[in-house]
Order: structure tokens, then C-alpha cells, then sequence
């Protein structure tokens, strides 16, 4: 049943089924709708997940046990340092980043060597991790031809070459598609998504298969394993320690650095919040399609009983083995899967950085000529990109040729993670250390990339015999200590181990030391500024004061006509034109900004280090020189400072203008008061001078007065004088109680015999008027410390009050003095008219009386009550009135008692 | 700003828990058998799963 033919049927249409995707997902992004969604981008993530994880994980389960764990622990672990990640995104946003090699040239001063070095690193580094891939898929389809007996062997070629062919072809009608380099791919991210799904579904599937088919269960697997003798696959071995926690950083730096995974994390996102899904969703995808892999190594083991079944295939193995041939293609489908996604995207991060940082640098510098003589330079671009990844391909079947069959998958895999790993510290540095220079990244790269190459990637080429292995069994030049993989004597760690810790000694130590000892040039230094102040940089103004220079628009526009194509180049300038509210990019003016703008462009296509070089040929541009960037970015600085310290300090402004309104409107309602009491007290003083005055000048002008009137009218002015004098005085009194000069003299006060002395005093008013005065004076002995004559003033005024406000002859008025908590309550009631609820308030106001003045003469001086209320509040007592109109009125004060000496 | 700032924190606060919860010597801890599975086994998928639980959590809840 399963034919050659009938394979290769299946794997080119399911390839076909990935371009399907791949188009729609280009069509929908073209529409305006994107498909990438936060679970479609942390799906594609999970394009860590390669024929490694499908394949080779069960191999090396079941040669390390549970340490193939490690791969994807550290890749959750580092994940949620997503802070890391969001600041990476917006560094590469907002310099146009195409690839790891532009990062790390960009943010040391648009270097090409470091761009040229990056990615050769990348390049070489990653071969073996493609070899790996072209194993892994001529092997599954070795073992499914074994299986039909046919011969993996077409024409004399034998399959891997011909895997190799169709994944290039496949890569460069995938990714190269576009004739525009700048665009994401939104289309390979949609298709990366669709192959995690089907990838963790067959392995699922075959899992589930395994375990509960098979095997009853995971119990049951376990149980059997152990009795198998295979119990050390499942128990941690703590002699492992050291080699557990460098796998777990290799993976968590893998996971950022391998070029692939820096495109879809990082190039390809294009939403920093998508990255809150990935944080859990890719670990748990990771999770999911790692809970069988023991499982199936241990199935796989007990099944083959040490026929010598190559573990890298016991996923295809197991099922075939029990006849489930449709499950088998199924699992072919997902590591074919698995290694598609893997290649296509690896291939295109590495095309476009041999691209635009290894062959345009070189273009640009050797012809010249060359390159002047093409208008329309995008088309060659693509031509590039497409040769790399043919030859990306080539160069993975040449290690596989070289070194492969010598390791298992994973092996092959981690000397490719020990390769990217490298990246790190000038990574990490460029991101977080301003001082770290371009010399110390080139330095630091070297470093760490030679001891790669000595200790990990040449070995695996001596373990296979294509090249002596004397400089690892004996060092090189026989010199004991040069030993490949026990340099210095540092034996008892796996070779992996090994390879991390000095090749990170070596990188870090050089990268840090020679950034110490050297210094930045200009453009390093803005760069610095950019990539680590990323979140706060001033931008704007900063930015176009760090470009001075002139340029003629023509030239410019034809630059980026050359690289982007005629009818790109049009859109983007027409985009910018319209962002500045000019209506024909032709009348643009070329300063700074425009320059910026141009050379973001050519960034996206050309890459920054190569972008630099091209528009630094079209415009004269001054050299600022690095003391002047400096000083721009110092003052860039200060003002971020002096901003915040204006913020501040206007914060406080306003405070203080709100404290100051609020005061202001209180003195307003002072000034208001007082001239309201002037104007009373004037109103009051002038009615009985008046009224004096007109008696007196009767008197004076009418000689002839009858002796009655004579004595009448002297009367009324001998009472209005007094009253006149009353007032006085009281104002008098009012004020200096108000301001707190009034004299006090305190002393033991009985307030039941006070009562009874001041009703004694005025009884001949109340008996004038016919008023009934009674009292009922409860306690005895109810003495408080407060002025005797004070105290007298407040009750003789109740008192007046009273008698001045009940009817003759029928009124009644009744003083009680009594114990109330911690105090004396005196009350003055009367059966007089009464108070409405509204006068109850207001006549403890000056000059406010009871009844109506419109209508009748005044009684009193309106004095009086607010005069009483200061003196009893002097002694924390209270005064005030019940009453109901109607109902006579009940005043009320309280003086509190003495505290008791104990 | 400041709350997205603060899912960022938490997120890595978790990670430096896990850290030292998935590598040794804590991982040399858990050992034996239970319902027929190895300890091994159950710590690192259950400590694992629970990291992930935690981030889902933090990173997805809102108005926290």
C-alpha cells in the first residue's frame, strides 16, 4: 500500500495544502484583514518545535531519560521575562530590523563587519540544526519505503538530496514570492501556525496510540520499563546537575536568538499584546506535545528488545510495527511538518541576512559600477535571497554528508543552539549597557565563536573521520591542554557543557573588557541611546538634530526607487508626504527628517549597516563628530529631566493656586461680613441718634413746648442715649471677645444659686410686666469653673428675652437647672410666640432679632444672643434653642462640669 | 502603561520561581512512585503545567 509514489503524492500535497495557506493568509494582509491573531502568532512560535522535537526527542528520551525536558523548560522560563522581548520589538520597530545579524550592526553603529559577522556566525551555526531536518525527513521516509520494501534511491540519488531539492524550491516559491523585500510575511506565519497544529496532533495521535493501544496505559509503561531495567530513564540524576542547567540556558537563549525564531518573534509581530498570549500558550503547546515522548521512547524500547531500531524513529516505528499504516502517515505528515515549518522560515531569516548583510556590502563596495548601472535594483535583491536559500540547503546536506550520521538528532541540534547562544551578551549588552562598544561586540563574537568552532563544530566533524581527530583525543599540536573538548584540563562534562561554559567565558569576558578599554564612535553612541532608552527616547527634535547635512530630493527618491521598486517607493514617499500634510511628495522638503525617513526605508530592504552606506553616498552629510552627539544626547537627556522636574513642580503650582483660591474666597466672605456689620451697626447707631437728634432740635426751635411734651420728648432721649450707650458697649464687648481680648476671671461658680441671685435681680421686670418667673433648680452643689459676671450677662439676657417676648399679664417663664452628663443644663422657657425653625438658626446672628423689624420697633440690639453664645462656648458649653412657632421658646445652654481631681 | 508594566513584572517574577523549581538540586528531590507513576515524572509536567496555569492567569485576567 504505501508506494514510493503514493508518498511523495502525500507530502507534496500536504506542502501544496501549506502554500494554500501561506496565499491566503498574503491575500487577506493585502485586503487589509490580518489573520494574525494572538493564538495564530504564539502558534507560529511553536516553530521551535522541528523534526528535533518530533523525531528526536523520543531518541534522546530514550538514551537521557527525562533530560530532552530541558529543551523546553528553558524556552517557558524565558518567556516570561517577556519584558526582554517587548523591549526587542520595539527596538526592532523602530529601527526597521529585518534580522538578528541588522539588531546587533544597527544598535553597534551600523556596522557592516559586525552585520557580515553575524551572519556567518548564524549561517554556520545553523547548517547542522538543517542537516538535522534532512535527516530526520530521509529517515521517516527510509523507514515507511523499508516498510513497502521499496528502495529510497531515485536515479542514484539518494533521498536526503532530493529532500534538500524540494525544500529549497519549496522555501523560494514560500518566501521569496514578493518581489517587495520589506513586507512581513504574514502569509508563511499563517502556514507556520497551520503545520504546529498538525504536527502536535500526529504526534498526539501517535502518542495516545502508543500508550493506550499498545501499552495499557501509563502505569502499565512505567511499571513494565522498570521491570525492563530501564527505571534510570525516569529518575533525575543529580550528577547531571551541571549539564541540565546549561541545556535549560542554551534553550531559553534559543529561543530568542536562533534566526528563525528572532523572524517570528520579533520581525513578524505585529502586535506587542500578541506576545501576552505567547506567553503561556507556546509553553503549554510545549507541554502537550512533550507528555508522550517518554512514553514512546519507553514503548519503543520494550518493543524492539534491542534489535537495534534507530530510537530517532520509534515515532514511525511503533505504529508501523503493529500494521497501523494510516497512523503512520499521519505521524510522516507532522515530522514532515515539523521540518517544513522549521526550513522554510529558518531559511528565509538567513537568505535575507546573507542578502542584505554579507552580498549588498559587497556589491555596493567591489562594483560600483554594477550596481549603478541597474535602475531597479529589487529584482536582484530577490535573486539574492533566492540563491542563499538554495545554498543555505546545499551546505545542510553537505554536514549531513560530513557529520551527520555520526549523532543522533539532538546532538546535532544543540551545536547549533551552542552557536546562537554567542549572540547573547552582545544582545543582552546592546540592549541594556550603553557603554557596550562596537569593539567589545566584535570582540566578544570572535571569541565565542571560535571556541564554538573548536570545541563543538569541528570535533563533530572528527567524530565522523572526514578530519583527524588528534587535536580531540590528544589537543592540538599534541599539546595536552588544547584538548577539543577538555580545554585546560576541564574533563567530566559533556561535551555541550563544556562547549557553554568557555565559549561564554571567553565571549562575555572579551566583550566586556575590550568595551571597557575602547571607545564609541558617533554614531555608536546615538545608537546606544536608541536601543537602551528605547521606551523613553525624546525622538522627534533629538532626532533630527543628530543629522545635519545636505541632500538633493532627486537623489534620494532615486535610491529608494532603485532598492524598493519604482512603485513602492512612490506609495511610501506619498505616505510620508501625506503624514506632513504635503500634497505632492515632490515639493517635500530634504531635511533630517526626510533623510531618516529614507534610510528606515532602504533598512527594511537592504538592512541598516548596507542602508547607512547608500544614503551616506547620495547626501553630504557633516560629520558631527562624537563629542557633539554627546552633547545632543545629554541635552536630550537634561530636557527628559527638566520636564519632569516642570511637571512637577507645575503639580505643585496648582496646588498651591488651588489653596490660595480657596483662601481668598474665605477672606471675600470675611470682607463681605464685615462690611455687612459695619453697615448694620451704622443702620443701628443712627436710629436712635436720629431720633435723638429730631427731640433735640424740637426742643431747641420751639421754645414755646408744652412742659407735658418738654418732659415726653426728654424721656425718649434720656431711653435712646441709654440704648445708644447699651449698644455701644455691646459692640464694645462683641469685639473684644471676637478677638479674643476679652478678660476673664474664672472662679468656682454654683450656677443653682447664680440662677436664683440673677431671677432675683430682674423679678421687678418681670413683675412691671406681670410675666410669672418660676424655677426649678434640681440639684445642688452644681459648680463649674467659668466667670461669674459672664455667666450672669448670659442668663440676665435669656431672661430680658423672655420677659420682652411673652404677653403681658398671661406670660409665664420657667428657669431649670439640672445635672446632664458631664454638665449643668440651664433652660429659659417662655409660653411666648415662638420661633420658626429658620430664626431658630438665625438669631444667634448680630444684629438679628426676633419678630419681624420691618413692622415693629426693635427690642433689643441683636446683640445680645451672639454675645451669650461666645461667652458659653468660651467655657465649652453650648447654647441654643427649641422651639416651634406657637409653642414658646425653650433656650438652653450647658456648661461642662470639672473633671473630677482624682 | 503602568499596567501592562505590571503583568511584565509578575510575569517575571514567576520566572525567577521557576527557575530554581526546574533545575537542581530542588529537582533532585522528588523521587519513588505514585499510582505507578514515577514522582520524576508527575513534579516536572505538574510544576511546569502549574507555571504555565500562573502566567495564563496573570497575563489574561482583566481589570486586575
Amino acid at each position: 500500500m504505501l508506494s514510493g509514489a503514493s508518498i511523495a503524492f502525500l507530502a507534496t500535497a500536504y506542502l501544496a495544502l501549506l502554500f494554500a495557506v501561506a496565499r491566503f493568509g498574503d491575500a487577506r494582509a493585502d485586503a487589509g484583514r490580518s489573520i494574525i491573531s494572538a493564538n495564530v502568532y504564539a502558534l507560529s512560535v511553536a516553530v521551535y518545535c522541528t523534526s528535533w522535537t518530533f523525531y528526536g526527542s523520543v531518541g534522546r528520551a530514550a538514551s537521557g531519560g527525562l533530560s530532552f525536558l530541558t529543551i523546553y523548560i528553558g524556552p517557558t522560563l524565558m518567556l516570561l521575562f517577556v519584558g526582554v522581548f517587548i523591549k526587542m520589538i520595539r527596538i526592532a520597530k523602530a529601527q526597521r530590523i529585518t534580522s538578528i545579524a541588522d539588531f546587533i550592526a544597527s544598535r553597534y553603529g551600523k556596522s557592516q563587519l559586525l552585520a557580515g559577522m553575524v551572519t556567518v556566525i548564524a549561517v554556520i551555526g545553523v547548517v547542522p540544526y538543517i542537516a538535522l531536518q534532512l535527516k530526520a525527513v530521509a529517515a521517516s521516509v527510509d523507514v515507511l519505503m523499508a516498510h513497502s520494501g521499496n528502495s529510497a534511491q531515485i536515479a542514484g540519488l539518494d533521498s536526503t538530496f532530493l529532500i534538500a531539492v524540494v525544500l529549497a524550491l519549496f522555501s523560494i516559491l514560500f518566501g521569496t514570492r514578493h518581489l517587495d523585500a520589506t513586507e512581513r510575511h504574514e502569509g508563511m506565519v499563517a502556514a507556520v501556525a497551520f503545520e504546529s497544529v498538525v504536527k502536535l496532533i500526529a504526534f498526539i495521535a501517535v502518542g495516545a496510540f502508543v500508550t493506550y493501544g499498545m501499552f495499557g496505559g501509563l502505569t502499565d509503561l512505567f511499571q513494565r520499563a522498570d521491570e525492563a531495567g530501564f527505571g534510570r530513564l525516569f529518575a533525575l540524576d543529580s550528577g547531571k546537575a551541571g549539564t541540565w542547567t546549561s541545556l535549560v540556558l542554551l534553550s531559553g537563549l534559543a529561543i530568542i536568538f536562533l534566526p528563525r525564531q528572532f523572524q517570528i518573534i520579533v520581525v513578524e509581530n505585529v502586535d506587542e499584546s500578541h506576545l501576552k498570549r505567547a506567553v503561556w500558550l507556546f509553553p503549554l503547546y510545549l507541554l502537550l506535545i512533550n507528555v508522550f515522548v517518554l512514553p514512546l521512547a519507553l514503548g519503543g524500547l520494550l518493543s524492539s528488545g534491542g534489535t537495534g531500531i534507530n530510537p530517532d524513529t520509534f515515532v514511525l516505528t511503533l505504529e508501523l510495527s503493529r500494521g497501523a499504516e494510516a497512523l503512520a502517515i499521519l505521524a510522516f505528515i507532522g515530522g514532515l511538518s515539523a521540518a517544513t515549518g522549521m526550513v522554510i522560515v529558518e531559511t528565509i531569516a538567513l537568505s535575507t541576512m546573507v542578502c542584505n548583510d554579507l552580498v549588498m556590502p559587497i556589491l555596493l563596495r567591489s562594483t560600483a559600477n554594477f550596481v549603478e548601472k541597474r535602475n531597479d535594483l529589487s529584482g536582484l535583491l530577490i535573486g539574492i535571497r533566492r540563491a542563499a536559500i538554495a545554498l543555505i540547503l546545499m551546505l545542510g546536506y553537505a554536514y549531513f554528508r560530513v557529520a551527520g550520521e555520526a549523532y543522533a538528532l539532538v546532538g546535532i541540534g544543540l551545536i547549533s543552539f551552542a552557536a546562537v547562544a554567542q549572540f547573547a551578551p552582545a544582545m543582552f549588552g546592546g540592549m541594556y549597557w550603553k557603554q557596550g562598544t562596537r569593539a567589545g561586540a566584535v570582540a566578544g563574537l570572535s571569541a565565542g565563536f571560535l571556541v564554538w568552532l573548536y570545541t563543538l563544530l569541528l570535533p563533530s566533524f572528527a567524530r565522523s573521520g572526514w578530519i583527524g581527530n588528534g587535536f580531540v583525543e590528544h589537543g592540538l599540536f599534541g599539546i595536552g591542554w588544547l584538548k577539543a573538548q577538555a580545554l585546560f584540563g576541564l574533563g567530566g562534562m559533556d561535551e555541550i557543557s563544556h562547549c557553554v561554559w568557555w565559549s561564554m567565558l571567553a565571549n562575555i569576558g572579551a566583550y566586556v573588557g575590550v568595551s571597557l578599554w575602547s571607545s564609541r564612535d558617533a554614531v555608536e553612541a546615538s545608537q546606544a541611546e536608541r536601543f537602551v532608552d528605547v521606551f523613553r527616547f525624546a525622538g522627534g527634535t533629538t532626532e533630527a538634530r543628530l543629522w545635519r547635512g545636505t541632500a538633493s530630493l532627486d537623489a534620494v527618491v532615486e535610491l529608494l526607487e532603485r532598492f524598493l521598486g519604482v512603485p513602492r517607493a512612490r506609495q511610501q514617499l506619498a505616505i510620508y508626504a501625506a503624514a506632513r500634510d504635503v500634497d505632492d511628495w515632490r515639493a517635500l522638503k530634504v531635511d533630517a527628517a526626510f533623510v531618516q525617513f529614507a534610510e528606515a526605508e532602504l533598512a527594511g530592504a537592504i538592512g541598516s549597516a548596507s542602508a547607512r552606506v547608500m544614503v551616506a553616498s547620495v547626501t553630504q552629510e557633516e560629520d558631527l563628530g562624537l563629542d557633539e552627539v554627546l552633547g545632543i544626547l545629554d541635552e536630550a537627556t537634561q530636557v527628559r529631566a527638566y520636564s519632569r522636574e516642570l511637571e512637577a513642580k507645575q503639580r505643585e503650582l496648582q496646588e498651591a493656586t488651588a489653596e490660595l483660591r480657596e483662601a481668598n474666597e474665605r477672606l471675600r466672605e470675611l470682607d463681605r461680613m464685615k462690611d455687612d456689620f459695619i453697615s448694620t451697626v451704622t443702620h443701628e447707631l443712627r436710629t436712635p441718634l436720629t431720633s435723638i437728634r429730631a427731640l433735640s432740635e424740637m426742643l431747641h426751635e420751639d421754645p414755646k413746648l408744652e412742659l407735658a411734651d418738654r418732659k415726653r420728648f426728654l424721656g425718649i432721649i434720656v431711653g435712646e442715649a441709654e440704648r445708644l450707650t447699651r449698644l455701644i458697649n455691646q459692640i464694645l464687648d462683641m469685639a473684644k471677645l471676637e478677638s479674643g481680648r476679652a478678660e476673664w476671671t474664672t472662679g468656682e461658680v454654683d450656677l443653682g444659686e447664680l440662677a436664683r441671685e440673677t431671677m432675683d435681680s430682674v423679678g421687678q421686670l418681670f413683675r412691671e410686666k406681670g410675666v410669672a418667673l418660676a424655677s426649678e433648680i434640681r440639684d445642688d452643689g452644681l459648680v463649674v469653673l467659668a466667670d461669674r459676671d459672664r455667666l450672669t450677662q448670659v442668663l440676665i439676657n435669656l431672661l430680658s428675652n423672655a420677659v420682652k417676648f411673652v404677653p403681658g399679664q398671661s406670660g409665664r417663664v420657667m428657669v431649670r437647672v439640672g445635672r446632664e452628663g458631664g454638665a449643668v443644663r440651664v433652660e429659659v422657657a417662655d409660653n411666648g410666640p415662638g420661633l420658626t425653625a429658620e430664626e431658630c438658626s438665625v438669631i444667634f446672628e448680630k444684629f438679628r432679632q426676633g419678630g419681624n423689624t420691618m413692622t415693629s420697633k426693635p427690642q433689643g440690639t441683636g446683640l445680645g444672643l451672639p454675645i451669650s453664645r461666645q461667652i458659653i462656648e468660651y467655657f465649652g458649653g453650648k447654647l441654643w434653642v427649641e422651639s416651634h412657632p406657637g409653642e414658646g421658646a425653650n433656650f438652653i445652654f450647658t456648661v461642662p462640669l470639672p473633671v473630677p481631681d482624682e | 502603561m503602568r499596567r501592562a508594566s505590571q503583568i511584565r513584572q509578575r510575569l517575571a517574577g514567576l520566572g525567577l520561581l521557576g527557575i530554581p523549581l526546574l533545575t537542581y538540586p530542588v529537582l533532585g528531590l522528588p523521587n519513588g512512585v505514585l499510582d505507578g507513576i514515577p514522582v520524576t515524572y508527575l513534579y516536572l509536567f505538574g510544576v511546569w503545567g502549574g507555571l504555565i496555569g500562573l502566567a495564563a492567569w496573570i497575563a489574561e485576567r482583566r481589570g486586575g
